[in-house]
């Protein structure tokens, strides 16, 4: 092991496994992971080259190939339990998507939810079963956010009891479904529903594409990848369009709305049900953002011992980059945000089980909040761990720019995240439409209660967020007063937004026009809601922690995670006066304080998420911190040095030589 | 045909776009010249883009040299010579994708540090292309900081050769442009001993294949450095040296010199030689970064009014996502950076020349200023179109993700311009010890260099804005950019200066303020970014529209600013929470007023599609269809994937095969 990762270790101040454990949700849970990790490692069928050699063709290969060997392993191990499902697949694919993702999430899920007794008779053996390949067709070229948009039309036949499926127009074109350009064999399609000559909104239709047996698309389909991406090269995001494709009538998801044999339509009773899936994905990506950050921190954390440059003392060796504090500047921040986020992947994991208990019981009660909530924090989380990404491949110089750092591949992977379930932007809309509506059941004397119960305080007291400010003397080093913080900021955003559309609402005669012209000002409220539930959750967690050293660590880690939120949007809270210039100022110096009491335990702190060098994908961050050589190992296989001269000498450079 | 909700943006432009391009280029006449190059070179098939985004790293590679190769035929066709007034578009016309870019440097290099003799040997085979250049400065374990390069040249005085090693890992050359497949020489940068004592860095040509069959020359290892997130055109290469002996004439020795007796001796001034480094910083600005960001905004504003999802009214036609605000809050304020920025660059080339007039006149007084100047606007303008670019991406929704809207590749590649030529944090830090420095004079009331002497002026108040018009007022905004620069220069050096006098060793104290340094150094650039906007807007011609537009422009950069880093305007109450509150008005308020403008203000760049590449961002915005014609192109659809037949079949037939 390099000797300065090997000193880094030595003198941390926890043990990262017990952290790991906490991360795992138990030690238990920790050795059942590492038992089924070691499943894959110790799987010679698994191995294979380093995917950056691999063309996009060659890589979409190889993914298949892993997808269907995961299938049968996982059959033979008997492994069932979706998180151990997770956590073999994540073993297996590093962080890189597999094209039979849909199959088994979308696809298995509709398939499971949305059928008739009879049709869960006729499909589900066959999915199961992996008889057929399946993928969710529902974004079209022209329509992704605004869904009632779609312009896919399925037109009931009743003379041969068929819906008749076309793509009208161009923008109509099913665009970006995974596995839906050549793997899939079937899609369930988003389509507008006309029976008797109207048009009854969208509906989910079980449409085959492919031949069984040959896989040549069925006459009627066109069918195709979309073509490269940033990112993604794993996976084949096709596209669709279907001219005068029929399918049976027994095709259509008819659990909710029905279509019967005459062309009658039956309407659905409730819609809220289709919340559940939404808020289950998007409570994957809170997590993904934090896996996805955590292993950047590694990564960067880990070289940034390793690499020694400059000096800061003279005439003494050059220091480890981690010395320098511009350098834990940009880090330390973000590791304390990839543990925050954690524990908010956690938390709302956990919620949404419970309330998925009682959404099975009909009480739907909780469904609106857990749902605005997800929506906030899939964009706040997504958004920073973006941006924390790309802050962690800058910090490695150079070197992070070229594929061996393995963090290209974190952030192109992750970032579409931003975009798709859900574009963030318009996420923290219907985040903030909740914190309004909330808001505005306060002013009319109401309470509201979960994450939102902050804003009772503004009525029922009848007093300024200013007043709320100038009550409460803000501790710098207290997490407890920093939620307090955070929260008054909530306050004051959420309700100058409220302020500012009603003043639009009074002189604007549509409610969409006013909306739209308070926007900036709403996606600020949702930003700062988000902001002070995730300083709220790290905080709560640090009472959960038995071990003294452990909880202390998490405690700096959580302060600075708190106190560089607070300084990287003093505006907000000079302006509300929630802090003192004065305060500001010793904030600032604060988050310095704790860059170097954290400096010492960085790498333990980095070591405990525990990741295998395989789902690092790194050769800056390996365990081992053997840089250097590697990198020239890893160099030697760049498909440019297949031959020692390169083809393009004989056939560009030697005539130019030769002609000048 | 151009689709209607892209024509009737352009019907209601409220200045010339023509003459708002020929500002840009800086008269119509180079205007003129710069579509000419375009023109000769885009309908040249061999210099066809098209394909770019399906090539493997391989097919990129052969490509650019390919392209290489064919441009010295096509200049000499065209006529065009490298002190022509064509050759600055030529680059810009190929959007960078052509090898032989560090030959340049190589030549370049040798022009600035050679001798006359050294500089008739060699560059006219460079020149004619008889041997390839490469430039070998960064190694695997050092790029920043050039004193620790390890690579060692030791002279022998018996032979008259210098004897050139990679002593280990670390100090293998990594990274240089051309090196990896093309090069036959490279200048390689070593620390010189000469009997035992070492001399610091020092650059020796050194061939690295052969001139006959381009095999590497013995003692030499090299190749490429493997994928990386762009450039795949570049072969980025590695450099090892075992034993490689070069005659003693081959170290460059205009400055310095090792005589046949081991006489080491320094002459003349380094000065203009660091000089030119400075330049390289400023040079990249233009093709690097601010013209990456001017297509990425063309793209995703012309692609934001072709767009249209949900509705605004209930019963209207969904809306074009231009009209969102949120829209136009991510958009609009990346379109006025991209005109502040060409406005800085003007500038900064501007000063540059004076300075280079300066320099060969032996006057090196400007240099400390041109030398903070260059590391400063390079690490900041960097930084923010790279964001901006970024933000841009990200407007696009899904379609912003595929290789085909032509974002992915300008945010892939502006983004290495944040490290190459400076990492921006070792950049910005200079910067500060530059004002630091300046800063402290000034207190003494010394005079101090043009750009800095607002460092004097301070004068404590607050800002007088009464009204949200008020912040329409370039006055009372560039005065807010100038007391927030000079509050965060002043409160680093008190506090720097503070922690020196309680005991602190200097270095220690430095180390504990960089954070704030790295901030100040951005403040006083943006600063200066505002101050040159202002100024630039009121020397514009007041007809035909264009001072105007560039007037809400301005503005919305400044205010964009203030709004985003409210905190340190709110800090000592110079802006007050009422004031921002007005000043956020002001800012919201200009999103509407530049949103009816904002094509024409992108068509003004005038980018060709060819050079824009995108399927989003076409002049004539038939996006869709030529997303779904260009997509069926990827070589994914041309071949039969052998997945089916090797995996999937096996696997939906449940025969277990050999997967």
């Amino acid at each position: 092991m390099n000797a300065d990762l090997r000193r880094e270790r030595a003198a941390a101040t926890f043990q990262p496994e017990l952290l790991t454990h906490l991360l795992d949700g138990g030690a238990e849970r920790t050795r059942r992971r590492k038992e089924i990790e070691a499943l894959v490692f110790n799987d010679p069928d698994f191995q294979h080259e380093d995917l950056n050699f691999l063309s996009r063709s060659q890589r979409y290969e190889q993914a298949i190939r892993k997808s269907s060997l995961m299938v049968m392993k996982l059959r033979e191990y008997g492994i069932a339990d979706p998180e151990e499902i997770y956590w073999f697949k994540r073993t297996c694919l590093g962080s890189f998507p597999e094209p039979f993702g849909l199959h088994f999430s979308m696809f298995q899920k509709t398939l499971e939810t949305q059928t008739t007794d009879a049709q869960k008779e006729k499909w589900l053996p066959l999915v199961h079963g992996v008889k057929i390949i399946g993928t969710y067709a529902q974004t079209e070229m022209g329509h992704g956010t605004h869904l009632r948009g779609l312009e896919t039309t399925a037109t009931y036949d009743p003379a041969t009891q068929e819906f008749i499926l076309n793509s009208p127009t161009v923008t109509s074109i099913k665009w970006w479904p995974g596995g839906l350009g050549k793997t899939s064999n079937h899609a369930i399609v988003l389509a507008q529903l006309y029976t008797q000559g109207q048009c009854k909104g969208l509906h989910a239709f079980i449409v085959p594409i492919r031949q069984l047996g040959t896989h040549e698309p069925l006459p009627g389909i066109t069918v195709g990848d979309i073509g490269p991406k940033f990112g993604y090269d794993e996976m084949d995001n096709g596209y669709l369009k279907m001219d005068n494709f029929r399918i049976p009538r027994e095709n259509m998801l008819m659990k909710y709305a029905q279509v019967e044999p005459d062309g009658t339509y039956v309407k659905p009773l409730s819609d809220k049900l289709t919340y559940g899936t939404m808020v289950f994905i998007r409570s994957l990506i809170v997590g993904d953002a934090a896996r996805s950050l955590s292993r950047a921190c590694t990564i960067a954390i880990r070289y940034s011992a390793v690499r020694h440059q400059s000096e800061l003392k003279p005439g003494e060796p050059e220091p480890q980059i981690l010395d320098y504090q511009t350098q834990q500047y940009k880090l330390f921040p973000l590791l304390a945000t990839a543990y925050a986020f954690h524990f908010v992947g956690a938390y709302i994991k956990d919620t949404y089980r419970r309330i998925n208990r009682d959404i099975n019981e009909g009480d739907l009660s909780e469904l609106p909040e857990l749902h605005a909530l997800t929506a906030g924090l899939k964009a706040f989380t997504s958004w920073t761990a973006s941006a924390g990404i790309e802050e962690c491949r800058m910090a490695c110089g150079g070197h992070g720019y070229s594929r061996c750092s393995g963090i290209p591949d974190i952030y192109v992977t992750f970032t579409p995240s931003c975009t798709y379930e859900g574009e963030n932007t318009v996420m923290m809309l219907q985040t903030a439409r909740f914190l309004v509506k909330s808001y505005n059941q306060v002013t009319s004397g109401q309470r509201v209660t979960g994450m939102v119960s902050y804003l009772n305080d503004l009525s029922s007291q009848r007093i300024q967020p200013q007043h709320v400010a100038a009550r409460t003397v803000t501790v710098i080093n207290d997490p407890v007063s920093l939620v307090e913080a955070y929260k008054a900021r909530a306050v004051r955003l959420v309700e100058a937004a409220a302020k500012n559309l009603q003043a639009e609402l009074n002189h604007r005669k549509s409610k969409e026009d006013a909306w739209n012209r308070t926007s900036v000002d709403l996606v600020r409220a949702s930003e700062a809601h988000c902001h002070y539930v995730i300083v709220k959750l790290f905080t709560a967690k640090l009472s959960e922690i038995s071990n003294a050293a452990v909880c202390a660590v998490m405690t700096e880690l959580c302060l600075l995670y708190a106190l560089y939120g607070i300084s990287k949007n003093t505006g907000d809270f000079l302006q509300a006066g929630i802090l003192t210039d004065a305060q500001i100022t010793q904030v600032n110096q604060r988050v310095k304080e704790l860059l170097a009491i954290i400096r010492p335990n960085a790498v333990a702190l980095v070591d405990s998420f525990d990741f295998h060098d395989v789902h690092l994908g790194s050769v800056l961050g390996r365990y081992d911190g053997n840089v250097y050589e590697n990198m020239f190992e890893w160099a030697k296989k760049s498909p440019l040095n297949k031959t020692e001269v390169h083809e393009s000498f004989h056939k560009h450079l030697k005539s130019m030589q030769a002609k000048l | 045909s151009v689709n209607p909700d892209l024509a009737s943006e352009r019907q209601t432009a409220s200045f010339s776009v023509e003459k708002l391009t020929a500002r840009l280029d800086g008269g119509a006449e180079h205007t003129r010249i710069r579509r000419a190059v375009v023109q000769a070179i885009e309908c040249d098939p061999e210099f066809s883009r098209e394909n770019q985004y399906f090539q493997s790293q391989n097919e990129r590679y052969e490509a650019a040299v390919r392209k290489a190769v064919h441009l010295q035929k096509k200049m000499h066709e065209m006529g065009w010579t490298e002190n022509g007034p064509e050759f600055k578009y030529i680059y810009r016309a190929l959007s960078g994708d052509v090898a032989f870019l560090l030959h340049r440097i190589f030549m370049r290099s040798i022009s600035v540090l050679g001798s006359d003799k050294q500089i008739a040997k060699w560059i006219p085979l460079a020149t004619q292309y008889q041997l390839i250049g490469s430039y070998a400065q960064t190694e695997l374990g050092h790029g920043t900081y050039l004193q620790g390069l390890e690579t060692t040249a030791i002279f022998d005085i018996t032979t008259q050769e210098f004897i050139l090693n990679t002593p280990k890992i670390s100090a293998m050359k990594w990274w240089p442009g051309d090196m990896g497949r093309s090069a036959t020489h490279t200048v390689v940068f070593a620390q010189l001993y000469v009997h035992g004592k070492c001399y610091g860095v020092h650059p020796f040509i050194v061939q690295i294949r052969s001139l006959q069959d381009h095999s590497l020359c013995p003692g030499i290892t090299a190749g490429d450095i493997g994928p990386k997130m762009n450039f795949e055109h570049v072969d980025n290469g590695y450099l090892m040296l075992q034993n490689v002996r070069v005659p003693r004439e081959n170290m460059l020795n205009k400055f310095c010199e090792v005589q046949p007796d081991g006489t080491y001796i320094r002459r003349g001034s380094q000065k203009i030689n660091y000089f030119t480094m400075t330049t390289v910083r400023i040079s990249l600005i233009s093709d690097e970064v601010i013209i990456p960001l001017m297509k990425a905004c063309t793209i995703a504003i012309r692609y934001s009014v072709v767009r249209r999802q949900s509705k605004l009214k209930p019963g209207e036609q969904e809306a074009k996502i231009l009209d969102y605000q949120t829209q136009q809050e991510k958009l609009l304020p990346q379109l006025a950076a991209a005109y502040a920025f060409h406005f800085i660059n003007d500038y900064l080339q501007e000063l540059f020349d004076k300075g280079y007039r300066e320099i060969q006149r032996k006057n090196f007084d400007t240099l400390p200023e041109l030398h903070a100047f260059s590391s400063g606007f390079k690490a900041m303008v960097t930084q923010y179109c790279t964001s901006a670019v970024e933000i841009c991406l990200r407007a696009c929704g899904g379609h912003g993700y595929s290789l085909l809207s032509g974002l992915p590749s300008l945010y892939t590649k502006i983004l290495a311009s944040c490290i190459y030529e400076g990492e921006n944090t070792i950049l910005l830090l200079q910067t500060a010890r530059f004002l630091i420095k300046c800063f402290m004079t000034a207190s003494t009331g010394q005079p101090v260099p043009p750009s800095v002497t607002y460092l004097a002026a301070m004068k404590p108040g607050k800002c007088p804005a009464n009204n949200k018009l008020d912040f329409l007022s370039p006055d009372i905004y560039t005065e807010a950019y100038q007391h927030m620069a000079v509050r965060l220069i002043s409160s680093t050096a008190a506090k720097l200066q503070g922690l020196i006098q309680s005991g602190v060793k200097k270095h220690e104290a430095w180390n504990q303020c960089t954070v704030q340094l790295a901030q100040a150094a951005k403040a006083h650039c943006h600063y200066i970014t505002v101050k040159n906007f202002v100024e630039t807007v009121e020397k514009l011609e007041t007809t035909s529209g264009i001072q105007k537009i560039m007037k809400h422009l301005c503005d919305l950069f400044a205010l964009h600013g203030i709004f985003s880093n409210a905190g340190v305007f709110l800090h000592d109450g110079y802006i007050s929470g009422a004031q921002m509150d007005m000043a956020t008005a002001s800012y919201l308020g200009l999103l509407a007023v530049i949103r009816k403008d904002a094509v024409p203000l992108v068509d003004a760049f005038d980018f060709t599609d060819k050079s824009l590449n995108s399927a989003l961002g076409s002049y004539d915005g038939q996006v869709y269809q030529r997303l779904y014609e260009w997509a069926q192109k990827s070589p994914t659809n041309k071949q039969m994937s052998p997945a089916y037949e090797r995996y999937l079949k096996p696997l939906l037939h449940n025969t277990r095969s050999k997967i």
